[in-house]
């Protein structure tokens, strides 16, 4: 579904990531963990296509095509999706008339909006006021809505009440289990979220760079006990790209 | 409003605007026959006027006035109280109408004023009787039919106490029409405890230059909304309009919609004058360049203790061209005066149009959707079957501007 090949990117000339190598298959869903700043919602906003990120070196290679140059909105038709983490506020803009202009065909706006208790969000201008929960709800709706192959989600549990967890969960899984194929890349701090959608792989990301790569729980735990700094000791002590080292 | 304006003021906005060659328009323009069925005007005078906010079927409406160029084609009442007539009639029908003309307008305000008072070429009068509550809003549409020629009108609108109107009206040219010079004095009467709502639709030629001169007088209690939409090309634009609340607990308001195209310029303004204990104010702005200038006034005078009045104007500029000017002015005459005013101008934030790229949308449906978002009309607080019609209006005229 994605390849990245020695991605390195700078954003206003500072350099966030370097040399990433990822690969997502069909119908996977990885984990991405690190600290903050490490370079995550890097990663996914280059994913897209944000043009503050500039790749300097590299490819990224979706469904078998390198989208380096196409535009946010190419890469949003071809099937890339993303639930922001902090998107802007659209003044005059409604949920509804955002929804509504990408939606497939057979989409119930007011059915999906009901199950994400959105009901009420429908008339208000995008992210106004909302709060983090809202807004990530919102971004689940407009995800749903769409027909993303490959989602982005950038970390779909801060902010969320413990009610609202397994919702966001289960709309996730839904979104996923679409087609077999499809494909995601989910960035939490916590892991909270993984108790509700199944990654498949988890891997950390720290300084800008990629660092090893495993059974997502088992990493989280390692990180739990050891913190990132861990990681690269690690990597300086096993420079294998791909390998995880399990605690011992 | 010009004439009460300091005389500085007159002459910027004047300047910014640009002058104009009264003698160059034709002022004999050939008369028009009264169409007893409104549905009789043609296609493309239909399309112009529906993208102005005038239905010429009447839906939803509780009467007409249609002028073109120098004659009154349609002037008809569909709701009782409510009276629909030019002004040449009014002033047959009733000697006291005299009463209202040149009141709140001064007649020598400026060589506009003076035009429209030397050769008048009609106007609407409309009028709600005392405690009349129109239920459907009241369409008013000054047409220019013929190129080149210069339109003077005088309307008049009076809401008598305790009455409720509701009025939109649109002015609009025919296609082929390049260039024109509009002059419209508006004088808007609202007595105790009535509430007049007036939104007017700009629909001109690119070539047309326009000078409402208009003020409004608001009784003890009564309610003066006023809503301003100009998004079509218009070469140059001025205005002032000027509320005067004298009674108790009046309120008034104004909101603008403005987007200036490459080339025109839009210097438009909203004044409130609060002469009454308890009376209360609001201006609001919206200001889009896509490369024209725009000058976007605004003026609070609070004249009593107990009053409270705002005044905000954002402006957007879509392109690298073109400029827009906050003049924000508040003035406090004695204590206890509550003004305050926001305003803020910016360009186009990427980072929006890149959210909403990546949902599927190109660049220019981003940005178009952005800009419309910015030119929402829910800030206006009309009733919902304006609401309506507004949105109808906006949307047939955005068809041809985004």
């Amino acid at each position: 579904m994605l390849k990245i090949k020695n991605l390195t990117v700078k954003v206003s000339g500072k350099e966030v990531l370097t040399d990433i190598n990822l690969r997502v298959k069909k119908g996977q869903t990885i984990a991405l963990l690190g600290p903050n700043g490490s370079g995550k919602t890097s990663l996914l906003m280059t994913i897209i296509g944000f043009s503050n990120y500039e790749i300097t070196q590299g490819s990224i290679i979706f469904k078998g095509r390198k989208i380096n140059d196409l535009s946010i909105d190419e890469r949003a038709r071809l099937g890339i999706g993303m639930m922001f983490q902090r998107p802007p506020t659209i003044r005059g803009v409604k949920v509804r008339q955002m929804v509504d202009l990408i939606k497939g065909g057979d989409f119930d706006i007011d059915r999906a909006a009901g199950e994400l208790n959105l009901r009420e969000f429908l008339e208000r201008d995008i992210n106004l006021g909302f709060s983090g929960g809202e807004i990530k709800r919102s971004e689940l709706l407009q995800l749903l809505a769409g027909g993303a192959r490959l989602s982005l989600f950038d970390e779909p549990e801060s902010g969320v009440d413990l009610e609202n967890i397994a919702l966001v969960g289960e709309i996730m899984n839904r979104i996923l289990k679409r087609d077999k194929d499809n494909s995601a890349l989910i960035i939490t701090h916590t892991g909270y979220i993984l108790d509700y959608v199944k990654a498949d792989e988890g891997c950390i990301l720290v300084g800008g760079r990629l660092h090893c790569m495993g059974e997502p729980k088992e990493i989280l735990k390692t990180v739990k006990k050891h913190g990132y700094e861990w990681c690269i000791t690690c990597q300086r002590e096993k420079p294998r790209k791909g390998s995880h080292r399990p605690e011992k | 409003m010009v004439h009460n304006m300091p005389k500085r003021k007159t002459k910027k906005g004047l300047s910014q605007a640009g002058k104009i060659d009264i003698p160059s328009y034709k002022s004999k323009a050939k008369s028009l026959g009264y169409l007893e069925d409104l549905a009789k005007v043609s296609a493309d005078q239909k399309k112009n006027m529906l993208s102005a906010g005038v239905d010429p079927s009447q839906k939803g409406r509780s009467g007409t006035y249609l002028q073109m160029d120098h004659s009154v084609v349609h002037s008809e009442s569909l709701y009782p109280g409510v009276e629909v007539m030019s002004t040449t009639e009014a002033i047959k029908k009733y000697e006291w109408v005299d009463n209202y003309f040149w009141k709140v307008v001064a007649l020598d305000a400026d060589e506009f004023t003076r035009q429209a008072h030397n050769q008048p070429h009609h106007g609407y009068f409309l009028r709600a009787l005392p405690g009349v509550k129109a239920t459907y809003p009241l369409q008013a549409c000054l047409f220019i039919n013929d190129n080149n020629i210069i339109q003077n009108v005088h309307n008049v609108i009076i809401a008598e106490e305790g009455s409720d109107l509701q009025i939109i009206t649109g002015c609009a040219t025919a296609s082929d029409v390049k260039r024109g010079l509009h002059i419209g004095i508006s004088e808007f009467y609202v007595k105790r405890g009535a509430k007049l709502t007036f939104t007017m639709i700009h629909n001109w030629a690119e070539d047309v230059c326009v000078r409402p001169r208009t003020a409004a007088l608001v009784e003890e209690g009564g309610t003066f909304l006023s809503n301003y939409i100009c998004l079509k090309p218009v070469k140059n634009l001025q205005m002032y309009p000027r509320a005067e609340l004298v009674g108790r607990g009046a309120v008034g308001r104004y909101n603008s919609i403005l987007f200036a195209h490459p080339g025109g310029v839009l210097d438009v303004g909203s004044r409130v004058i609060l002469k009454a204990e308890g009376s209360r104010a609001e201006v609001v702005a919206r200001a889009v360049s896509a490369g024209g200038d725009i000058i976007a006034r605004g003026h609070l005078k609070g004249e009593v203790a107990g009053i409270k009045a705002h005044l905000e104007c954002r402006g957007l500029m879509v392109t690298e061209k073109g400029r827009i000017h906050a003049i924000p002015e508040l003035e406090g005459t004695v204590e206890g005066v509550d003004l305050s005013h926001e305003a803020a101008v910016g360009k186009i934030a990427k980072d929006e149009i890149e959210y909403l790229m990546s949902r599927g949308l190109s660049q220019g449906e981003a940005q178009a959707a952005i800009v419309r978002g910015f030119l929402d009309t829910s800030i206006m607080g009309l009733p919902d079957t304006l609401q309506k019609e507004v949105d109808e209006a906006i949307t047939a005229c955005e068809k041809e501007v985004f």
